[in-house]
């Protein structure tokens, strides 16, 4: 009998051993991606139960922070600046997530990077705050002004610096507060959630980085840095014919300048006066696979390294035995579209000599201590032209400003160059367009310290002029605002949860 | 003979029966110091403030089960010092888990503690010999049969989350076939004793034997048969699988063939696949338990438990720190899950190690006894609360298919923890008697 009690004993132990093992497996083996799976709401939880670090603009404007609450959850996501912001900084939803820098950023935020936890370990006796604080190379005084000159017109307004990739302001009407979505009360959140889904506008789609828009004649300073850099253009040769109509090979319908105008002439000439004819010529020149080479080069048909989630801008990639596709692709019709960001990011590299750094909107990540956790160094992203072709360019485009169809733009003192655009979309009838402007603006003499993107959606008609006059002097406002000295961050800061923690 | 019974009361307790008191003493102590603890921490993790009611629970839990072990100390001062601890521990913690998944449980399963606590020292007072048994095997047999029928009987029985295993008495409700499962191991362990003989010699067929005669495993096979049948019946998987275990296990004690596990193995087998084909219930079990992730609503409980788990990782959230409370129904059945979120893989393995030791606890008392039906009594009462802890802590693990079985001592549940400390106390009585009867013990001397 007792050689099989110690049996029996023997195999309880087995039944022990293999349930202490598979208890290995589930806690300590898979438990990295068990946390992670969809349906897991733990990690939601905590997020919820634990403070996030805030984002403050360049000039030290708060954009989002957590504060104690008292309710189901320790702490409450709340944005100050609201729908101004919204965007960028994104929500921080219990049922839906995170989007924008709250979720790009989330891991800096919630202190779970692998170099803010090794110092967690270090100051495991002391009351110490080591989730990232987000600081934007925003700056509160141009997006303010992006705002109110785009009032109430559909749009967006993208401004970066050309030298290092920095986005000075973004913003998109419609926008949405992401307090709504912040609510604690799953209810409310929830219903505010679906009322922004449906709303007009969709005001939820952060339209400057994931829309995407035909871009229109804004699109010819990318066929044009083309033709210089890879097809023989130079200021004084080829002398297009003043048309008011080109056929091209396998259409009968002409493609025909704006207003069916008569225009042609040499690069500062038709670039000014924005022809169609001219340009859909040059990319017929060129041919598809320079053009898609070219179009690629100023980052199209890939995503752009930006620390938000953006989308890729579309160039058609195959023109075998589809000249009309090509033409009407090389004056930004067809399926060429592009995101606002992706515009900006065309007058940029025009601007600093060819070369696109990375864009992106978060400059520096200090944690509550004060401690650097990351900082970003300017990178470059493309190299679209040489420095010869981009100053070519650049001189067709002060043109644009002097003598063609961006004179809106024009500030005293400033050398501006620009491109405008009006981009048809939909059906013919009723004719609709988008109005769109381009343009980088710096001191004399020096290099160009901002680049703009202006879309201004869904206008009337389809008449070159929409976008030198509405949406240049949006551009305007948002260049002039830049060469304004940045304002002092506000007096105190006062709640963020360094002080006091010391002593 | 009660000149004898009354000599034994009085007799001291010999020198082995002294220090293993002092060891449970210690251990208690020790158990009771690690449940407070961790009910003050439960409370600092849900509120950040000492509870307000520790002083009373400090001086409840130390006033039951130091009742318990002065019992133990009067009515069984020889037995051995670990089982009675190792309990306490499991109780302790179970209703530390149970107060802060849900407060209005833990009032009831502080009431049947309390009510298993006095179940414990009546049993301890009421069976002074554990062989006087042994004579009422059918009147076990009996009641085990009319504890298992009865929650089938109309008017008492009631049917609580598919399983029709309730018996509801006025406001009391409770599950008739815990005891039952002691009943079963009574019987089986007073019959077998005297037919292990008998059983472990084959003589069927004829011409070239490999089976005992089958007459003489007649009545064990007709009440094991019952009892499953009813436990289908009830839709119990956990129990029919629990009862099975132990008349093997018995089995294979009494008369130490192993060809009586292997066999058993073998039906087992047979009959999962049956049930497997034939009862949706078990294919929706079995079903989540091979693929819970695309079964989301019946493996939902599953993948929660293995959410929870790998949440806590090695060393735990903390108690009252977790969320164990999105674990469906984590206070009984899923309870190890909230353990092992808040205290990690070490409290878990802590949880195991309770359990084996208590394992080895109850089998060295089954190897001591002297007497074959004492014997095979503490390898069948251990057997099936080690085993029950395996099949309910294998079925959150996902390492079985999920049995609703209760994880002795620890989840909540009122007829369990009685049944269980009637077990425990059948337990320390045999190791009781087997200390007394060993030659030097004072006890037997006088």
């Amino acid at each position: 009998m007792d050689r099989s009690i110690r049996r029996l004993g023997a195999f309880l132990l087995l039944c022990f051993c293999a349930l202490f093992v598979q208890l290995n497996y589930i806690q300590v083996l898979k438990a990295e991606k068990l946390n992670v799976r969809t349906g897991n709401n733990r990690p939601i939880d905590q997020s919820f139960s634990k403070p996030r670090g805030t984002m403050v603009t360049a000039d030290g404007v708060l954009l989002a922070e957590s504060v104690p609450s008292d309710d189901r959850f320790q702490y409450q996501r709340e944005y100050p600046e609201g729908e101004l912001y919204g965007a960028l900084t994104g929500f921080f939803n219990y049922s839906r997530g995170a989007t924008g820098l709250e979720r790009s950023y989330n891991q800096e935020l919630s202190g779970k990077t692998a170099k803010q936890q090794v110092r967690e370990i270090g100051d495991l006796f002391v009351d110490t705050d080591r989730t990232g604080n987000l600081k934007l190379s925003v700056r509160s005084d141009i997006q303010k002004v992006a705002k109110q000159a785009l009032g109430d017109f559909r749009g967006s307004v993208v401004a970066l610096d050309p030298r290092t990739g920095e986005v000075l302001a973004m913003y998109s009407n419609p926008s949405y507060d992401p307090n709504l979505l912040a609510d604690h009360d799953v209810t409310d959140s929830e219903n505010a959630y679906k009322l922004l889904s449906a709303a007009d506008g969709n005001p939820l789609l952060p339209k400057a980085y994931r829309e995407i828009y035909p871009p229109g004649s804004t699109f010819k300073a990318v066929t044009g840095s083309t033709g210089v850099e890879v097809g023989g253009v130079t200021p004084t040769s080829p002398d297009y014919p003043v048309v008011r109509s080109i056929t091209v090979p396998g259409t009968t319908r002409p493609l025909r300048n704006f207003g069916g105008s008569e225009c042609g002439g040499t690069l500062f000439t038709i670039l000014a006066k924005s022809c169609n004819t001219s340009f859909a010529q040059m990319g017929l020149d060129l041919g598809g696979d320079k053009m898609v080479a070219g179009a690629q080069g100023f980052g199209f048909n890939s995503v752009p390294p930006f620390d938000l989630p953006a989308v890729a801008s579309r160039f058609k990639t195959d023109f075998t035995r589809n000249e009309p596709a090509l033409a009407q692709s090389s004056i930004g019709q067809n399926e060429t579209a592009a995101t606002p960001l992706q515009m900006a990011l065309v007058a940029a590299g025009i601007a600093n000599d060819g070369v696109i750094m990375e864009p992106h909107v978060v400059s520096e990540i200090r944690d509550g201590e004060g401690d650097l956790v990351k900082a970003f160094d300017p990178t470059e992203w493309k190299k679209a032209t040489s420095p010869q072709t981009a100053d070519i360019m650049r001189q067709g485009m002060r043109g644009v400003v002097t003598e063609g169809s961006a004179s809106r733009i024009a500030v005293e003192g400033l050398d501006i160059g620009a491109k405008t655009g009006t981009a048809q979309f939909g059906p013919s009838e009723p004719l609709r367009s988008h109005a769109w402007i381009i343009a980088w603006a710096a001191l004399p003499n020096q290099p160009a310290s901002i680049a703009v993107a202006v879309i201004v959606e869904n206008q009337d008609g389809a008449s070159e002029s929409t976008g030198g006059r509405l949406a240049a002097p949006i551009a305007k406002q948002v260049i002039e605002q830049s060469f304004q000295p940045m304002p002092a961050p506000p007096a105190d800061p006062g709640t963020t949860t360094t002080s006091g923690a010391g002593n | 003979m009660s000149a004898v019974a009354q000599a034994r009361r009085r007799a001291a307790p010999s020198a082995l029966g002294k220090s293993r008191r002092r060891a449970e003493l210690g251990l208690l102590i020790l158990a009771i110091a690690i449940t407070g603890g961790a009910y003050t921490l439960a409370s600092l993790g849900q509120t950040s403030s000492v509870p307000a009611n520790i002083g009373p629970f400090f001086l409840a839990i130390t006033g039951l089960f130091f009742a318990a072990h002065l019992a133990i100390r009067r009515l069984a001062p020889e037995a051995d010092g670990l089982l009675f601890p190792l309990i306490a521990l499991l109780n302790g913690i179970g209703y530390v888990f149970i107060a802060r998944l849900d407060p209005k449980l833990a009032d009831n399963q502080a009431t049947w503690t309390f009510v298993g606590i006095a179940a414990f020292v009546l049993t301890l007072a009421f069976v002074r010999r554990i062989r006087d048994l042994q004579r009422y095997r059918y009147t076990f047999l009996a009641m085990g049969l009319v504890l298992l029928v009865l929650p089938l009987a109309p008017g008492v029985g009631v049917t609580i989350n598919g399983a029709r295993i309730w018996v509801a008495l006025g406001p009391i409700s409770f599950q008739p076939g815990e005891f039952a499962k002691i009943a079963f191991a009574l019987f089986f362990a007073s019959y077998l004793v005297e037919k292990r003989e008998l059983l472990s010699m084959a003589t069927w067929p004829k011409f070239r034997p490999v089976l005992p005669d089958l007459k003489h495993l007649g009545p064990v096979l007709l009440a094991w048969g019952i009892a499953i049948l009813v436990m289908t019946a009830q839709k119990d998987l956990g129990s029919s699988l629990l009862l099975f275990f132990l008349f093997i296990a018995m089995l294979w004690v009494a008369t130490g063939k192993v060809a009586y596990p292997v066999a058993g193995a073998g039906l087992f087998a047979v009959a999962s696949y049956g049930a497997w084909t034939k009862f949706s219930h078990v294919q929706a079990r079995v079903d989540a338990w091979l693929n819970p992730w695309i079964y989301p609503k019946a493996g939902f409980q599953v993948v929660q438990g293995w959410y929870a788990m790998a949440w806590g990782g090695i060393a735990g959230t903390g108690i009252g720190l977790g969320r164990p409370e999105k674990v469906p129904y984590v206070a009984s059945d899923f309870i190890f899950v909230a353990v092992a979120e808040e205290l990690g893989l070490l409290g878990g393995t802590a949880i195991l190690m309770a359990y084996l030791l208590f394992i080895g606890a109850g089998l060295r008392t089954a190897v001591q006894a002297e007497h074959s039906f004492s014997k095979l009594l503490a390898a069948g009462l251990t057997a099936l609360l080690g085993f029950q802890a395996f099949v309910i802590l294998a079925g959150v693990t996902r390492l079985l298919p999920l049995t609703g079985v209760v994880l002795p001592f620890v989840a909540y549940g009122g007829s369990a923890l009685v049944a269980n400390y009637v077990l425990l106390a059948l337990l320390i009585r045999i190791s009781d008697d087997s200390a007394r009867s060993r030659p030097g013990a004072n006890g037997a001397v006088s």
